[in-house]
């Protein structure tokens, strides 16, 4: 057992892991993070994207220790104290953006990073950024109507009904 | 103007919140005090005879709490499959019992031959990986129509073949058929595959089992579509557990798409072993699990033939199909190739003579079963690849050829046993036309040569029949269970309701779009109104979600419920107000007397419902709290028009989706917004079956397409905004809101637009392609364009 501390969501956490724990366990068996999902074995679905020191990072790809000291933001800390959602959660709901609701942590924390880079982003940039996270539900359409959205841009003449 | 509350408004989604900050409640997020964890050991040869199993040195490994195989089994039940067919002769389906564990063979890749429950999942994962299996590995039985040759390996030693059953539909119009086909101006024929895909809902199943020894009483935490099916299926017929010893709870559920319906041997394992460890035992799928043990969907390998006579009129139609079971019956599976699908290959159309064959065989793979469309999709995609072929082959346009021939009349009684009650297929045909501007096609054809691709347009129609199902007929089928569902409607004393629907949630939004009717029927505020589902032990016993059943069939036991709780409320306020109950009306949340202005609010009825000093204790009891079973009297039949448009690169054989275009009649139409987006995931679904996925065996039985690096999931990149409209609705004419259901839709209607198109692009080289099989990957493209 290796003993790591990190800092998630400014807060500060600590446990003990096995040099095989990956930090998508540790957030959510020892943190009790279940926010970021699990999604398949292969770093194929981005369900589990959370932030590493600012970057999007797919923490099934991530051993908690590799993590040890560094800064790791996830799903349960993007909303305001009082619940109120971001501008990028928000839009996903004005926009329907999600539906079963589990590809959706890590749809916002990839489109979360994305608009960091480049705040404009057109549809095929979003989609090209998007194809490491899989959705089943929504067939991207207002996945990637809820970016547009949320990044400013008008969305009301995407073809919809 | 768009309304902004009740039916037909599209309020942001309540239950958002919760997932978009991390606070959903999925199966996998709940872990119990002492909860101990399993891992399956699944074969890894998808056939074969089981020597021995030597759990020794697993269990020695420190943290190992109890391996179990088969032998712990035997007092129990199998799996049970829920639908039995008859076949063309009169005789029942040969039906193979489906054990928890395997009992001395294996019959597919993932088949679980035993489950090491231990203190953590890693010393479970590890402790399996030590436990020796001796297999003789015996021939695989992967091709179906080698299966059902004389002198083929067989799955099951004690059935007589690998046929499950010869279904002949409608068999006595076999002859008749026969001859209209002999006799027939033209007959184009098309054999085709319709490739077998995975589900993939994003959440892999999970299932928690917990006993409490004192109480005896068990608990099964699963990811399922219908928590009560699995109650009655396991606890009846796998583990005699009566319902008022077992809950069955289904919290958030990540995407079902038909493979969460079924009752799997996971779950009755952990309900099983948590009795048996006396503690919490937990199992979570890893994706690779997943893909070699959630029930498969489609697989048929068909040949149709349409017959036309001289004025281009279809007389007959005849089909052909293997389908393919996998190595035992899935719950629902006999019903998915017979009356989910023969019963559509009417399609839009009046043919009178219909003839569909279906040999349902057994094979050394997963266990084949509903996914999204279930049949349906299977159906519309010969008849609407077969109309376009026939089209080319006598030079007529397409869309006209489907014109002649639509059905224009209402209720329309169709040869394969069903009888549509609306529809209006000309309707949704103008408007496609009118959003994909066919007129264009040509200069837009011409700009994608300028740049060196082919273009192509396919369209097509589809029906489909949905909101499942009627009881009785359904149980003259074949179904050994009811199709009705339920909903209790509790009114509190202070006026906010709670209903607790059999219906289940997995993504479709019943939290916001339940809510919306109950407060138009009783002009209050949507957000008085709370949704319960997925728990055995506070809903009542319902049949949940699939077939596009919710609103059509859940909605309507809401409604029913909802109109006896507002019929007792009216008597309530007619004695408040010393009236008549008959002269009582409500609106916006206030019962007056008709022609006065006397009123009472909803929230003084409420009230006095529950603190009933002023109320008529002689005539009805206190409280107000009604439930309501609804039985559909019919499937209900959504249709519509799609196109699809493509470009084709010729040096890669890539195909792009340019457009994709759907107008459908789903009737009344309660939250557009979420309507658009059951239709875009169907679109979605759609099109990977018609470009992308493809679930792939080689001849030992092995699982090719094992993960996301080999099964094709469609990505954001591979799709375009799709273009979906829903203004033609003719409603549903026997359920009380006129809803049709539009949860399959999309992947139903898609596929054979996207054939089409890319058969078009094709032709449009001067190449003579008649078809090419789903998935319409770079290569088969690109060699049906060189071969
Ligand atoms: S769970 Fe990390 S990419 Fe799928
Ligand atoms: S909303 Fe269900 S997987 Fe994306």
């Amino acid at each position: 057992m290796t003993q790591v501390s990190m800092t998630v969501n400014g807060q500060a956490a600590n446990g003990d892991v096995e040099g095989r724990t990956l930090l998508s366990s540790f957030l959510r068996d020892q943190l009790g993070l279940t926010g970021t999902h699990i999604g398949c074995d292969t770093s194929q679905c981005g369900a589990c994207v959370v932030h590493v020191n600012g970057e999007a990072v797919k923490s099934c790809t991530m051993l908690a220790v590799e993590a040890d000291g560094a800064e790791v933001a996830t799903i349960e800390g993007q909303a305001a104290e009082d619940g109120t959602l971001n501008a990028i959660q928000q839009a996903f709901q004005d926009n329907h953006g999600l539906q079963c609701g589990f590809c959706t942590p890590g749809m916002v924390m990839s489109a979360t990073a994305l608009l960091k880079d480049n705040p404009k982003p057109s549809e095929a940039d979003i989609r090209a950024y998007l194809s490491g996270n899989i959705c089943r539900c929504t067939g991207y359409h207002n996945i990637v109507k809820s970016i547009l959205a949320a990044s400013g841009q008008d969305v009301a003449g995407i073809a919809a009904e | 103007m768009p309304k902004d509350h009740g039916i037909g408004a599209s309020p942001k989604r309540r239950e958002d919140v919760r997932f978009l900050t991390g606070n959903g409640n999925y199966t996998d997020d709940i872990n119990m005090n002492g909860q101990a964890y399993v891992h399956f050991l699944r074969s890894d040869v998808a056939h074969g005879t089981i020597n021995s199993i030597d759990t020794a040195a697993a269990a020695a490994i420190p943290g190992v709490v109890k391996i179990f195989t088969s032998v712990d089994f035997e007092a129990v039940g199998g799996v049970p499959c829920g639908w039995e067919i008859t076949d063309r002769h009169g005789n029942a389906m040969q039906e193979p019992k489906h054990p928890i564990l395997a009992e001395g063979k294996v019959r597919y890749v993932g088949e679980m031959i035993a489950a090491v429950i231990a203190e953590t999942a890693e010393i479970a994962r590890d402790a399996a990986e030590v436990i020796e299996v001796d297999i003789s590995d015996l021939p695989a039985v992967v091709n179906m129509k080698a299966a059902v040759v004389d002198g083929s390996p067989k799955v099951h030693d004690d059935l007589t073949s690998n046929l499950c059953y010869d279904w002949g539909f409608v068999e006595e119009n076999r002859d008749a058929v026969d001859a209209a086909i002999k006799g027939a101006a033209h007959v184009t024929t098309l054999e085709l595959v319709n490739n077998r895909l995975i589900a993939n809902p994003m959440e892999p199943r999970v299932c928690i089992g917990d006993y409490d020894r004192p109480a005896g009483d068990h608990t099964l935490y699963t990811t399922s579509q219908n928590p009560h099916v699995i109650r009655l299926l396991m606890g009846a017929f796998v583990l005699g557990i009566p319902e008022h010893k077992l809950r069955v709870v289904s919290p958030d559920v990540g995407g079902g798409f038909g493979t969460k319906i079924f009752h799997y041997a996971e779950e009755a394992f952990c309900t099983f072993a948590a009795k048996a460890c006396n503690r919490p035992v937990k199992w979570t799928s890893s994706r690779s699990e997943a893909f070699m043990s959630d029930a498969h969907g489609r697989d048929h390998v068909t040949k149709i033939e349409l017959a036309l006579d001289a004025d281009n009129n279809f007389v007959a139609v005849r089909t052909d199909t293997h389908a393919n079971m996998g190595a035992y019956l899935s719950t629902f599976a006999p019903s998915v190739p017979t009356w989910l699908h023969g019963t559509l290959m009417a399609g839009n159309y009046k043919t009178p003579l219909i003839y569909i064959n279906v040999k349902a065989v057994f094979t050394n793979t997963v266990p084949v079963d509903a996914y999204r469309g279930a049949g349906r999709p299977e159906a519309s995609f010969q008849l609407e690849r077969v109309i376009d072929k026939a089209a080319h082959e006598l030079g007529v346009d397409p869309i006209a050829l489907r014109r002649q021939n639509f059905i224009t009349e209402f209720p329309y009684a169709t040869p394969v046993a069903v009888e549509y009650d609306t529809g209006d297929y000309h309707a949704t045909m103008d408007k496609l036309e009118e959003m994909a501007d066919f007129a264009g096609f040509d200069a837009r054809r011409a700009e994608s040569e300028k740049n060196g691709k082919l273009r192509g347009l396919g369209v097509n129609c589809y029906i489909e029949a949905c909101g499942i199902a009627p009881s009785n007929l359904v149980g003259q089928l074949g179904a050994r269970a009811g199709l009705y569902e339920s909903a209790t409607v509790r009114v509190n004393a202070t006026g906010g309701l709670v209903v607790m629907t059999g219906s289940h949630s997995h993504g479709q939004g019943h939290e916001t779009a339940f809510p919306q009717v109950i407060a138009e029927m009783i002009g209050i505020d949507e957000s008085m109104i709370e949704i319960v589902h997925g728990d055995t032990s506070t809903v009542p016993m319902g049949m949940g979600t699939y077939g596009s059943r919710s609103l059509a069939v859940g909605g309507s036991a809401m409604v029913r419920a909802t109109e006896k709780i507002i019929n007792k409320a009216k008597k309530i306020a007619a004695h408040l107000m010393e009236a008549s109950d008959a002269d009582i009306e409500l609106k916006d949340g206030t019962f007056s007397i008709a022609g006065t202005d006397k009123s009472v609010a909803w929230g003084d009825v409420t009230l006095a419902a529950y603190v009933p000093h002023n109320y008529p204790l002689e005539d009805i009891e206190p409280g107000l709290e009604e439930t309501a079973f609804y039985d559909p009297a019919n499937f209900t039949y959504p249709s519509g028009a799609y196109a699809c448009e493509v470009e084709v690169d010729p040096d890669t054989g890539k195909v792009t989706i340019q457009r994709m275009i759907a107008a459908d009649d789903f009737g009344n139409i309660v939250n557009p917004m979420i309507v658009d987006g059951q239709v875009h995931g169907g679109l979605a679904q759609g099109i990977g079956q018609a470009l992308l996925e493809g679930c792939v065996y080689d001849d030992d039985g092995q699982l090719l397409s094992g993960s996301y690096m080999d099964y094709a999931m469609p990505r954001a990149d591979d799709l375009p905004f799709y273009e979906v409209d829903h203004s033609c609705q003719t409603p549903c004419t026997h359920n009380p809101l006129g809803v049709k259901g539009c949860g399959e839709a999309g992947a139903i209607g898609s596929p054979p637009s996207v054939v089409n198109a890319v058969v078009n692009a094709l032709r449009s080289a001067g190449k003579d392609v008649t078809h090419v099989d789903m998935p319409l990957s770079p290569n088969r493209v690109w060699e049906a364009l060189n071969g």
